[in-house]
């Protein structure tokens, strides 16, 4: 059998707390297939996010491990992995092209590399027009384009995407999501999807998986089995309402519980 | 707001200059210059090598001790920012300092400097580089979390995350900073002049209140007020330039 893209085991997040420990995740066991759109959802504080910080290294485990490529995560986020978080992430003082070539700007690539990854960015994203703008002047949904596009120009092999539509209203995010099915498919990369909306993981994934509240486990994992030339307008097939119906059945005890016990 | 407003920093300066004239005729010669005859009077004294020497005395102590606010506000605003526990226990002592009246801190200072360029530079950069300091480190310790993520993720090294994102995010903040130190530093400079020293527009009004010289007086309170806002409009304007980005 083929290795994992991703590979953890008995992976768990211990918080330490004034009044002796919180345990906010796992353990998880949990194998992405190279390639594939993966989607997680689960209740709110279930550790989510904290899964997806630590295939990017910006959380260690407090137990357990996590390969990227058969290689165990150390300190640093692994060359190939790019991320794209919740919050605008763009840096106002540079204007949207010098933002999508931060990163490139630090790696030992040709001039010529760097204008070509750009326009390629720029165009695919539909940020040509506005290279020269710097985000405060951007819409929210702009801006997440630019952030999207600063890590598409890196090549990840794998992208890691931390709730990136959640600040969005709920058309901008059904288009958003089709733009990354079609960057999906265009590069070939294995995607990480931690998202609260359920329409968006069954729109978007191959796989789901469905998390407990805390500590966040993964109760079970749904294969959508969409085409890979899906886009949003899967949202009208009756077998998209059978994903989010199960979906929602799996999450909703867990959101009770996640809501607290007066309910 | 100046923008919709073009013309109000000009009303504003003509409303100060008719108050200045009503105050003038109330309060009599022996008291205030009026603003006509302050204002020939300094164009006047401009012209002379007396005068323009007092203004290089105070010019160059004001720049080196601007300079010294400046980069030692910097560094220790970063140092400190730059760690969460610095911060916790600098910041009460910072803002001490702050509260501080540094006049009861100038017989040290001439003990330390003795009477010269060296005591002004001294007094105007204890003046000046705490608030730089202050700014740097609130800052630091508010740049947005997912800026440093995102430099972690791009595997930035730690020179290159201070360099390429912390100064740039904390930019708007340090120029507040340096706006706050510019002003204090100026009276920092100003006040040392007064008190210790033999050359410089501070020596100057000293001497002038000395002598009754309302004139004198009028006329180098005039550019260091014009002077001073002069710089803070400008660097308040490139402030807000900056905010309207972030």
């Amino acid at each position: 059998m083929e290795t994992p893209h991703v590979r953890m085991r008995g992976v768990t997040r211990v918080y330490p707390t004034e009044t002796g420990s919180l345990h906010a995740l796992g353990p998880v066991d949990l194998d992405l297939r190279k390639g594939e759109f993966f989607a997680v959802v689960g209740p709110s504080g279930c550790g989510k996010s904290t899964l997806l910080e630590m295939i990017a290294a910006l959380a260690p485990p407090s137990e357990g491990a996590v390969e990227f490529e058969g290689k165990p995560i150390g300190a640093s986020v692994p060359d190939g992995v790019g991320v794209v978080f919740q919050e605008n992430a763009c840096f106002p003082w540079l204007n949207v092209a010098d933002n999508i070539t931060f990163g490139l700007r630090r790696q030992p690539l040709a001039k010529d590399e760097i204008a070509r990854r750009l326009d390629y960015a720029l165009t695919l994203m539909g940020l040509t027009d506005f290279a020269a703008a710097y985000p405060a002047q951007l819409s929210g949904g702009m801006r997440q384009r630019v952030c999207i596009a600063r890590t598409l120009v890196t090549q990840p092999r794998l992208i890691l995407l931390d709730e990136p539509f959640g600040a969005l209203d709920q058309q901008t995010r059904l288009l958003m999501g089709d733009e990354l099915l079609n960057l999906w498919r265009a590069t070939g990369a294995t995607v990480l999807l931690i998202t609260h909306a359920l329409d968006e993981a069954a729109m978007l994934a191959d796989r789901v998986a469905v998390m407990s509240s805390r500590p966040g486990r993964i109760i079970e994992i749904i294969e959508t089995g969409w085409p890979r030339d899906r886009d949003s307008r899967i949202v009208s097939d009756p077998a998209f309402g059978a994903v989010t119906g199960r979906l929602w059945t799996l999450l909703r005890d867990q959101s009770l519980n996640a809501l607290g016990p007066a309910h | 707001m100046s923008r919709s407003l073009p013309w109000a920093p000009v009303a504003l300066i003509v409303l100060l200059l008719v108050l200045w004239q009503g105050a003038f005729l109330l309060a009599g010669p022996d008291a205030l210059a009026a603003p006509l005859q302050t204002i020939a009077y300094l164009a006047q004294q401009l012209t002379t090598p007396e005068f323009q020497q007092h203004i290089a005395a105070t010019g160059t102590a004001f720049l080196i001790a601007l300079l010294i606010a400046i980069a030692g506000g910097l560094l220790i605003g970063l140092m400190l920012g730059l760690s969460r526990t610095a911060t916790e226990v600098a910041e009460p002592l910072l803002l001490a300092g702050n509260s501080i009246p540094k006049i009861a801190l100038y017989p040290i200072v001439l003990l330390l400097f003795g009477i010269g360029l060296s005591a002004k530079v001294a007094f105007g950069a204890l003046h000046g580089i705490i608030p730089v300091a202050i700014f740097t480190m609130s800052a630091c310790r508010n740049i947005a979390p997912v800026l440093l993520k995102s430099a972690a993720v791009m595997r930035l090294s730690r020179a290159d995350r201070i360099r390429s994102i912390l100064l740039p995010a904390a930019l708007p903040d340090i120029v507040t900073g340096v706006r706050m130190g510019f002003s204090l530093t100026l009276i920092g400079t100003v006040l040392g002049e007064m008190f210790g020293s033999q050359s410089g527009l501070g020596y100057l009004l000293m001497t002038a209140i000395g002598l009754q010289n309302t004139q004198v007086i009028m006329a180098v309170t005039l550019l260091l007020v014009a002077f001073a806002a002069t710089v803070s409009t400008a660097l308040l304007a490139y402030e807000r330039r900056l905010r309207s980005r972030y």
